[in-house]
């Protein structure tokens, strides 16, 4: 009897034991994919860091690409990506920030609001390219913009405009209702207590939103080559102060490259020296889009820490 | 005298209302063309997608896209068969899957049952961060880093190859699916984890019993959109996995997938309104049925899964 009891706690005893083996065997592997996958990144970034160093001196960023490896530069690239990038803010900016006030604040519940909340979300999952197309369809070829700084511009702000809405639905949803009774008690209209009270006080969230944003359109390659964006340009657009003030608007309409498009361009070239080239222009890409969504962190971070409702 | 102060000062006050109610209304009104604007994104795309590819299917039969097994329209005597762009598509998206599917659900779980809070505080944002390296950076390594490391295991490997871009497209995907799947398996209830603590069972059990079940619907939202985003993703293949239609599910040999198509016709010069003008919207359809009817399937699978705490 005593014997039968001892072999069944042993028997326990030895699967207690089995299980806490398994569960810190899991536990190790979860932490180890996480390493690895990691760790491997790192390399890769940091194997594209140490094969393009020799390229990053101050003539890539002032040459213009060339057929020449050693000469290629990508002034044309960081200089298109800018004035495109501030097309995009231009844009998505006001829209998007105008849409998640009025889904978040305005919207009633009827089916016109379900339909706009359905289809930002729907949005959100339609990959680059077929924003491309769409600009392709309609901007370029409808609307006459040519493939051009305006056209490109549009298309990466379409692209963005979810993110945007939907981060700022968010910080609005976070202010405490208190404070828009507070607003209202004192009489202020609607959107008096949304302009002077609400959107201040969710201005720093939004702000991680817009960052993160315009760091995805910054990488983004497929839509801009899909509406034409040249490989290859040796030249900058008018300046606006150029012919001023006739001349204000001209560098919108100006054909263009931007950063990604140009390290495409180097990768897909057979001659193993462009790999350099390539390697430095995605070690200065890899080095904005990480460091504007570490700053977005950060002050996603900060905000949260520093307001207590 | 008297009295004219009193009534203009109160039909003075009658204006200013008239005044901010009118300003109120075309605020709104302002408000609400800007979140239209994402349905008029929508529409627009349809639209364009649509009108072109009819044009296409004036000029090539319906059942010769959809049953053709060679894609040659750029050549003399053009095929017009879909079937080796989606064979491309579907072999790079399955590689990325089996990659990302296992290890960013594994990450998920470790991260929710049995990392502690500050650790997973910190890596949570780090393995976002991954996902924001611009997809053309993703591309280079694996032309670059990925495809020579994988000959020396697999010296047939070809240059060009639907593995290594699969590959890295799941290594770039595991943030995205381990982020979401971590949120809904800690929106499970405490007091089910006790439950199943207090039966004796370790932590690995109760995450793959009860935490995992019970998260299920969320977690295949997760899947789904790594499988869209696989579907829709252009430059890691563009690059790496090569840009010819190939009709084979064999990820060791070089295919063409819908996206890479879309860019490869796009860097050449299009003529606007040619038979070839219209495949890429024609391709771009395909790719936005092929992510509509997997998120109608994970619509219809997350609600089959719906566990009600």
């Amino acid at each position: 009897m005593t014997n039968y009891q001892s072999e069944s706690l042993m028997a326990v005893q030895a699967n207690v034991k089995f299980r806490e083996r398994l569960n810190k065997g899991f536990a190790i592997a979860g932490l180890g994919i996480i390493v690895v996958s990691v760790l491997i990144l790192l390399l890769l970034v940091l194997g594209m860091f140490f094969q393009g160093i020799g390229r990053l001196t101050p003539q890539f960023f002032l040459n213009f690409p060339s057929r020449n490896p050693e000469e290629a530069g990508i002034l044309s690239a960081w200089v298109g990506t800018i004035l495109v990038m501030s097309v995009t803010a231009i844009i998505s900016v006001p829209v998007g920030i105008a849409s998640g006030i009025y889904l978040e604040e305005y919207a009633r519940k009827n089916w016109l609001a379900d339909v706009i909340e359905i289809n930002v979300t729907n949005l959100a999952g339609v990959p680059s390219i077929v924003y491309g197309l769409l600009a392709l369809g309609l901007f370029v070829y409808q609307f006459k913009l040519g493939q051009s700084i305006l056209a490109a511009g549009l298309t990466l702000a379409l692209l963005i405009l979810p993110i945007v809405i939907v981060t700022t639905r968010e910080s609005l949803r976070a202010i405490p209702s208190s404070l828009r009774e507070a607003a209202y008690a004192l009489g202020a209209s609607k959107w008096q207590m949304i302009w002077d009270h609400i959107l201040p006080y969710s201005l720093g969230s939004i702000m991680t939103g817009i960052i993160i944003g315009l760091s995805r359109a910054i990488g983004e390659t497929a839509p801009v080559i899909t509406i034409g964006a040249l490989t290859f340009i040796a030249f900058l657009p008018d300046s606006p102060f150029q012919d001023f003030p006739k001349n204000v608007f001209a560098w919108l309409f100006a054909p263009f490259t931007v950063m990604p498009i140009q390290m495409f361009n180097w990768v897909s070239r057979p001659e193993p020296e462009f790999e350099v080239n390539a390697a430095a222009a995605g070690t200065v890409l890899t080095v904005m889009t990480l460091s504007m969504n570490g700053l977005a962190i950060y002050l996603r971070y900060h905000f949260r820490k520093g307001i207590k409702w | 005298m008297s009295e004219t102060p009193i009534s203009s000062s109160a039909s003075q006050i009658y204006t200013f209302k008239q005044a901010r109610v009118l300003r109120e209304r075309i605020i709104a009104a302002v408000l609400f063309l800007a979140a239209f604007s994402s349905v008029a994104t929508t529409i627009g795309i349809v639209y364009i997608l649509l009108e072109e590819s009819w044009q296409f299917f004036q000029q090539v039969p319906v059942l010769e896209f959809l049953t053709g097994t060679e894609w040659t329209p750029l050549f003399q005597d053009p095929q017009y068969g879909i079937w080796p762009l989606l064979s491309g598509t579907l072999t790079t998206s399955v590689v990325a899957l089996a990659l990302a599917v296992p290890l960013g659900t594994i990450v998920a779980l470790y991260l929710s049952e049995f990392a502690n809070p500050k650790f997973r505080e910190v890596v949570k944002p780090a393995l976002e961060l991954l996902a924001a390296i611009p997809t053309v950076v993703y591309g280079y390594f694996a032309l670059l880093f990925v495809t020579p490391a994988l000959q020396v295991i697999f010296p047939n490997l070809p240059g060009f190859n639907m593995l290594s871009a699969g590959l890295v497209m799941g290594l770039m995907i595991i943030p995205s699916i381990s982020s979401i799947s971590e949120d809904a398996m800690r929106a499970v209830p405490l007091n089910l984890r006790e439950g199943s603590y207090a039966t004796g069972a370790t932590r690995l059990q109760t995450a793959l019993n009860v935490v995992f079940p019970a998260a299920f619907s969320g977690v295949i939202s997760a899947y789904i959109l790594g499988a869209s985003r696989a579907v829709g993703e252009t430059m890691i293949v563009a690059v790496a996995a090569g840009l010819q239609p190939n009709l084979t599910f064999n990820p060791f040999s070089e295919a063409a997938t819908i996206t890479a198509y879309i860019v490869q016709v796009s860097l050449g010069d299009l003529p606007h309104g040619s038979l070839e003008y219209q495949t890429i919207f024609v391709a771009g359809l395909s790719l936005l049925v092929m992510t509509l009817i997997l998120n109608i399937i994970g619509y219809f699978l997350s609600r089959r899964f719906r566990e009600i705490y």
